[in-house]
């Protein structure tokens, strides 16, 4: 028997609401107890104590929207090094999208992550799926075998499936099955060459725009298409108050219907793109402050229920470019909670709400242990000083690619021990 | 020309008219009003920049523009090298920063770049050691193209604050647009756009500018009328239905400028599409700025490089 004790600690655990001085008691990788009582019947011999100085226990966090280069584009970021830059940043599961190359959208392929996480991955590596094949939009990947071969999500990655019938059938098949369809939204038309939010800043910098109807149009297409079907639809990653509308309304007529946001979006906005900063050039686009403050406010309403890293490796070939030209993407594995703890350091949401979006709740949605620090779950987990301070710096990111959004930025709070299956991943 | 005669220019670059002081501007336009002196002598070459190199990287074709530079470098003594990068490394998959350090290790002292892409010469010029002029970059800034046309308008009408000039046409697209809009109210002229609203951009109503959709409108009572050019591409469907169409509501003809003043003067950046933004009766009519406007772009670019070579700058150590 293994056995660790965090004791003296601020155990916050959002699936049972609880944000309280205690302990917490790990055997053999498992979650024994959690709480201010946890310690009543004292500590298991032998076992490993960690005095917590008053510092933070919550459950590990859950990406569930983490782009990583392998197979195909290796130098960007691989599966291993990806899990490091994760421990490092608290997650302790993530699930990797299908863009790849090729794209995961066979059984083989699904194996082939999962085989690689295994035996390279220091925290829990759940592949995704391809909608269609190939993301062509038309032909379904087999929903079934992929969801038989460890399949968590099916989703079209950062493509927009336009063909509404290709997207109802989707969710019909996979309602059978209880999969979940996560799918990012903007209309190709009307984003059109469209590179940052339609707007003033766009037009004075004369990049073309994209506006804010290219996410919500489609969105609102798919959610009807969920209230059809009766099929279980996550809207990936949204970015306007309109988008964040129409889920709280799909929701309350009782579609099954759930949604995400990026840490981008939700600390960041389209000014801080400035001179052609590249590494702001995101998908969708960073909106306008109005915008990041109704995001903030849907998180609290409930309307959307996630946030993800949206982690995205993109090296210099790819970034070091007009911003035009650029491709989109940030990596967050490593900035994560620490810049989501800004929301709960300016008084915007509150801890366990903030913790519960990042663990709880997409761990529940997509079916996945963890999230929790219940009695028998697994000891995935994460130690934070809240408060610590610190600057991000470039040489310190794991991350095969450098680009972060918060490069220079001062944060809020840091990791300080992660924990995965009972196993410590990371420590300071 | 002498550099003594003028007060040291504060930049380094030239990448937009945004981020220019009304002072930095009336700087320039006075020391291209000494460059119109120089081009029109006999002897038109000076030694202002003798043993300099300027380089011009021209990523979109531009015969207009790029022989401007290319002779106002000339007049100043500077060796001009011209880079036609649109037909060699490029093609061969070398990244704009890539081309730009292999120049920058060549040491020229001022690098000209033109390139399809918004925010090109903002980036060049993080990466190069030597002053960048913007010569147009995608739909973002044309610089020395609001210079030369504000020297044009005070040449000929004695000041730029007061007036009243409408810019006319794809504003949407134009970095000639954006460029005379900063620089026109930074001047104190009363600046309007006119345009179809699908060729006008989002917010445009916050940028400084009083939009209007039709032309008897928005050329009332104007001092100087603009013409922006159509470029052909757009005007298949997708902005605007045809060209007749177009020429019918947008064109500029003797009967469209009889809503502005009868001292109006017109302008128009070049390469005109004729029957399409302005009829000819115009372009070639005496109340036409277009020949001025051609001579005064070498003067104001060699009243820029001029400005921004300056010998104090090193002279004070302050090669930034």
């Amino acid at each position: 028997m293994s056995a660790t004790v965090f004791q003296n600690a601020r155990v916050i655990d959002p699936s049972r609401g609880i944000d309280e001085r205690g302990a917490v008691i790990v055997i053999d990788g498992a979650i024994a107890a959690a709480g201010a009582d946890a310690l009543n019947q004292g500590a298991p011999d032998n076992a490993t104590i960690v005095d917590c100085q008053g510092h933070a226990v919550m459950p590990g966090l859950v990406d569930s929207r983490v782009f990583i280069g392998e197979p195909g584009a290796e130098h960007r970021e691989t599966i291993a090094s990806a899990s490091r830059a994760a421990a490092a940043g608290g997650v302790t599961s993530l699930i990797m999208m299908p863009d790849t190359k090729p794209v995961i959208d066979d059984v083989a392929l699904v194996e082939f992550v999962k085989r690689t996480a295994r035996e390279t991955a220091v925290v829990n590596v759940f592949p995704s799926a391809a909608v269609t094949r190939g993301f062509a939009g038309k032909e379904l990947s087999e929903f079934g075998l992929l969801s038989e071969a460890g399949a968590v999500m099916l989703t079209e990655g950062r493509a927009t499936i336009a063909n509404a019938l290709v997207m109802r059938r989707a969710l019909t098949y996979a309602r059978d099955l209880g999969i979940t369809i996560a799918h990012e939204t903007q209309d190709p038309h009307l984003a059109s060459s469209g590179v940052m939010n339609e707007g003033l800043f766009a037009s004075w910098l004369g990049l073309p725009g994209i506006p804010r109807e290219a996410e919500t149009i489609p969105l609102t297409r798919d959610l009807m298409l969920a209230g059809l079907t009766g099929g279980r639809y996550h809207a990936a990653k949204i970015s306007t108050a309109m988008s964040a509308a129409a889920i709280a309304r799909a929701k309350d007529e009782g579609a099954q219907v759930s949604a995400g946001i990026s840490i981008n979006h939700l600390t960041l906005n389209e000014n801080d793109i400035g001179d052609y900063r590249t590494f702001f050039r995101l998908s969708p686009p960073l909106r306008t402050e109005d915008d990041r403050l109704a995001m903030v406010e849907a998180l609290k309403s409930g309307a959307i229920d996630v946030i993800v890293s949206s982690h995205d490796p993109q090296d210099v070939d790819t970034k070091r470019l007009p911003f035009a030209e650029a491709e989109a993407g940030a990596i967050g594995l490593e900035t994560v909670l620490a810049a989501a703890l800004r929301l709960y350091h300016n008084g915007d949401l509150p801890l366990l709400r903030l913790i519960e979006c990042l663990s709880t709740a997409p761990a529940r949605l997509f079916g996945l242990p963890g999230g929790t620090l219940k009695t028998g779950a697994p000891a995935d987990l994460v130690l934070v000083d809240i408060d610590a301070p610190w600057i991000v710096r470039e040489a310190d990111i794991r991350s095969l690619s450098k680009n972060t959004c918060f490069e220079g930025a001062r944060m809020q709070g840091r990791v300080l021990q992660t924990m995965v299956a009972g196993r410590t991943v990371f420590s300071a | 020309m002498t550099n003594t005669s003028f007060p040291l220019y504060p930049h380094r670059h030239l990448l937009g008219i945004k981020g220019l002081s009304p002072l930095d501007i009336e700087m320039l336009l006075d020391r291209a009003d000494a460059a119109v002196a120089i081009s029109r002598q006999q002897e038109k070459k000076t030694a202002t920049l003798r043993g300099r190199t300027q380089i011009n990287l021209f990523y979109e074709a531009s015969t207009r523009t790029q022989s401007s530079f290319e002779l106002a470098g000339k007049r100043l003594g500077a060796d001009v090298m011209n880079m036609s990068v649109a037909s060699s490394s490029t093609k061969k998959g070398e990244t704009l920063l890539d081309t730009a350090i292999t120049l920058n290790a060549m040491r020229p002292d001022i690098l000209i770049i033109r390139h399809a892409a918004a925010g090109a010469a903002a980036l060049l010029a993080q990466k190069v050691s030597c002053s960048v002029v913007n010569a147009g970059d995608g739909a973002h800034e044309h610089p020395t193209q609001a210079l030369l046309d504000a020297l044009t308008i005070r040449r000929a009408k004695g000041r730029i604050g007061g007036l009243t000039v409408a810019i006319c046409g794809d504003v949407l697209h134009s970095r000639v647009a954006r460029s005379n809009i900063v620089l026109l109210n930074a001047l104190g002229a009363r600046v309007r756009v006119v345009a179809p609203s699908t060729l006008l951009p989002s917010g445009i109503d916050q940028m400084g500018v009083e939009p209007f959709t039709r032309m008897d409108e928005g050329l009332k009572g104007a001092d100087i009328v603009m013409m922006l050019r159509l470029q052909r591409e757009r005007m298949a469907g997708s902005l605007v239905p045809s060209v007749r169409e177009y020429f019918r509501h947008f064109g500029l003809d003797a009967e469209k400028l009889k809503a502005a003043k009868d001292d109006v003067l017109v302008m128009h950046p070049g390469p005109m599409n004729r029957g399409v933004e302005i009829a000819s009766e115009i372009a070639d009519g005496p109340q036409s700025l277009i020949q001025e406007q051609v001579e005064m772009g070498v003067a104001v670019r060699m009243a820029v490089m001029d400005a921004l070579l300056d010998p104090r700058r090193n002279a004070e150590g302050g090669a930034a």
